[in-house]
């Protein structure tokens, strides 16, 4: 059973994000980094830049995938973790004490899950 | 000689039963009625037995022309030390083929990683990868780097002395990809680097060079740096290898990526190919270099082992989201070239680079002495225009040359199909050239004075 925190919103994507007035803060859920597997390289964005909803923002390799994680609202990247630089595997040891980035001044975010609707949507992935 | 099909009648009968066909016509009945097969076999000739196969293929190499050779633009007739032919030639060189559980050929990948260490020696560069195909395919898959690596930026400022045949891969690339290429012009056979700021804006993505350039000069890159590292960009030197043992190495001229042929590390002309590219960046790019990168290591008893240690990423997992989809190398040209390098030495690739050098200008020197031709002075490596007062006295020159067994210079016009260079040929002089072969050109040359 993948672990899931009550406070958190969610996407489809299995990304976690915490929403604090206009900053969010954004990280990957215990499904993503156990499907993933060894998590060897992150690929970070650079502050400052702008991304849409939906737009590919940053990557997670593990040993065997690598899965592009997309910007589950609109905003400016304000925070890179460049602890995962060094230690992608953190990832896999925390993931959502490891966020990944943050964006600030965010506008939009649809389909974003609560972790009831999430846990229910993790039934029909399983 | 016999056609290599391994199935015998009985193989083909019995897979045709276990699927339940009865003939191969049978296997195909629904292609045929989309008209998508051949109605005739093709009309292909009987076979030749191996001495027919002999003595064909050696009336056709009898055609080949012989001749000295002060060709150039980018395949240059270097002296190759016979050891570079005798050990590359050993069959488990030549015939083998990188297997895809690549770590059981320990022998091929501890030289791909002799190669990547040559490389970054000569680049002053910390990443190179285990060679791209050649040089053209090099500067297009640095053109792609650069285009992927800044976010937004789809604009990428190429000099216009790069060589036109790197050119050309590059504008292939480029085709489809909604990038595009801005060209910075050239001044007096060098880039005019007083355009530089004008042409970048808010989408350059980054910049490419060339020295020696196409004409065969030294570019100066002083400051070059600074310029495309102030708004972010990437920037990449493409580079002669010999020529990086007089000259500055892309590392000490700030540049991000080095990029270049290494057909002047000990690899025969072979009418222009194949060769092999190099490409070796800063750490920052270390995850965004195309190809593969051969690691050293130790197994799980301490013994040293090499292993493909960034691949994967590209065409195997990121799949169509790769920034580059080269999945190969030239394993035997980089075997080619790391014992070249292992022959001379950089002490030796120093003396082979400066004998180029000054056999050039001796030559240049007694070509600047006739009346019809013109001839720029300026800093270069071991190739130079020269330029005729028509183009037909620069045929009548060639023919001369090669009525006497000379091959006297590439002309410029075709590779760059531009106007000015119509009466204009790159004329190459490599450390193979003797005094008496240089002598004989300026011989034969210098009747042309009294027509």
């Amino acid at each position: 059973m993948s672990k899931i925190i009550d406070e958190l919103l969610y996407t489809k994507d299995h990304e976690w994000l915490k929403i604090e007035g206009t900053e969010a803060t954004v990280g990957i859920t215990d499904y993503a980094q156990s499907s993933l597997g060894e998590i060897v390289y992150v690929e970070l964005p650079v502050v400052d830049d702008e991304f849409s909803a939906k737009e590919e923002i940053a990557n997670v390799e593990s040993v065997k995938a690598a899965s592009a994680i997309y910007s589950p609202v609109s905003g400016t990247v304000s925070e890179v973790n460049e602890e995962l630089s060094d230690n992608p595997e953190l990832l896999n040891t925390d993931c959502y004490s490891n966020f990944i980035f943050k964006l600030k001044d965010v506008t939009e975010g649809e389909d974003l899950l609560d972790a009831d609707a999430y846990r229910e949507f993790l039934k029909t992935v399983d | 000689m016999y056609s290599y099909i391994p199935h015998t009648s009985s193989d083909e009968r019995k897979m045709l039963e276990a699927i339940g066909v009865n003939s191969i016509d049978e296997l195909f009945v629904d292609l045929k009625e989309g008209g998508c097969l051949l109605k005739d076999f093709l009309k292909i000739e009987e076979g030749l037995s191996e001495e027919e196969v002999i003595r064909k293929v050696k009336r056709l190499a009898n055609m080949n022309v012989q001749g000295v050779s002060f060709l150039g633009a980018g395949i240059y007739d270097h002296i190759i030390p016979s050891a570079v032919t005798s050990l590359s030639s050993l069959p488990g060189f030549s015939t083998s083929y990188t297997p895809y559980q690549a770590e059981i050929s320990q022998g091929i990948l501890q030289s791909f990683f002799e190669f990547q260490t040559m490389i970054c020696n000569l680049t002053s560069l910390p990443v190179s990868n285990a060679t791209l195909y050649d040089g053209g395919s090099a500067a297009a898959e640095a053109a792609s780097l650069i285009l992927s690596s800044k976010r937004g930026c789809d604009e990428i400022i190429v000099s216009s002395t790069i060589s036109p045949f790197s050119l050309e891969c590059i504008k292939t690339w480029i085709k489809g990809t909604g990038n595009t290429l801005v060209m910075l012009p050239e001044k007096d056979g060098v880039s005019d680097f007083d355009c530089l700021e004008g042409l970048i804006t808010n989408k350059t993505a980054g910049l490419m060079v060339q020295t020696p350039n196409k004409y065969g000069f030294f570019e100066d890159l002083t400051g070059i740096d600074s310029i495309v590292h102030s708004f972010k960009g990437l920037f990449a030197i493409y580079s002669d290898p010999l020529s990086l043992s007089i000259q500055k190495s892309q590392g000490q001229w700030g540049a991000d990526i080095a990029i270049g042929d290494t057909q002047s590390l000990g690899v025969p002309m072979a009418f222009g190919g194949p060769t092999a590219g190099y490409m070796a960046v800063s750490s920052s790019l270390m995850r965004k270099i195309p190809g593969r990168i051969v690691g050293r290591t130790v197994d799980n008893q301490g013994n040293t082992a090499y292993v493909l240690t960034l691949q994967a990423r590209e065409q195997h997992i990121k799949r169509e989201r790769a920034t580059s989809n080269i999945c190969s190398n030239e394993a035997l040209i980089s075997i080619m070239n790391v014992i070249y390098t292992s022959q001379l030495g950089f002490k030796g690739m120093k003396e082979a680079a400066l004998q180029c050098r000054a056999k050039a200008q001796y030559l240049l020197e007694g070509l600047d002495k006739l009346s019809f031709v013109n001839i720029k002075k300026k800093d270069f490596f071991l190739e130079f225009p020269v330029e005729f007062d028509s183009s037909e006295r620069m045929e009548k020159f060639l023919l001369g040359l090669k009525e006497n067994g000379i091959f006297g210079g590439v002309r410029l016009y075709p590779l760059t199909k531009n106007k000015k260079d119509e009466a204009t040929i790159l004329v190459a002089v490599t450390e193979k050239r003797t005094k008496e072969e240089m002598d004989e050109y300026l011989e034969i040359v210098g009747r042309l004075e009294n027509e």
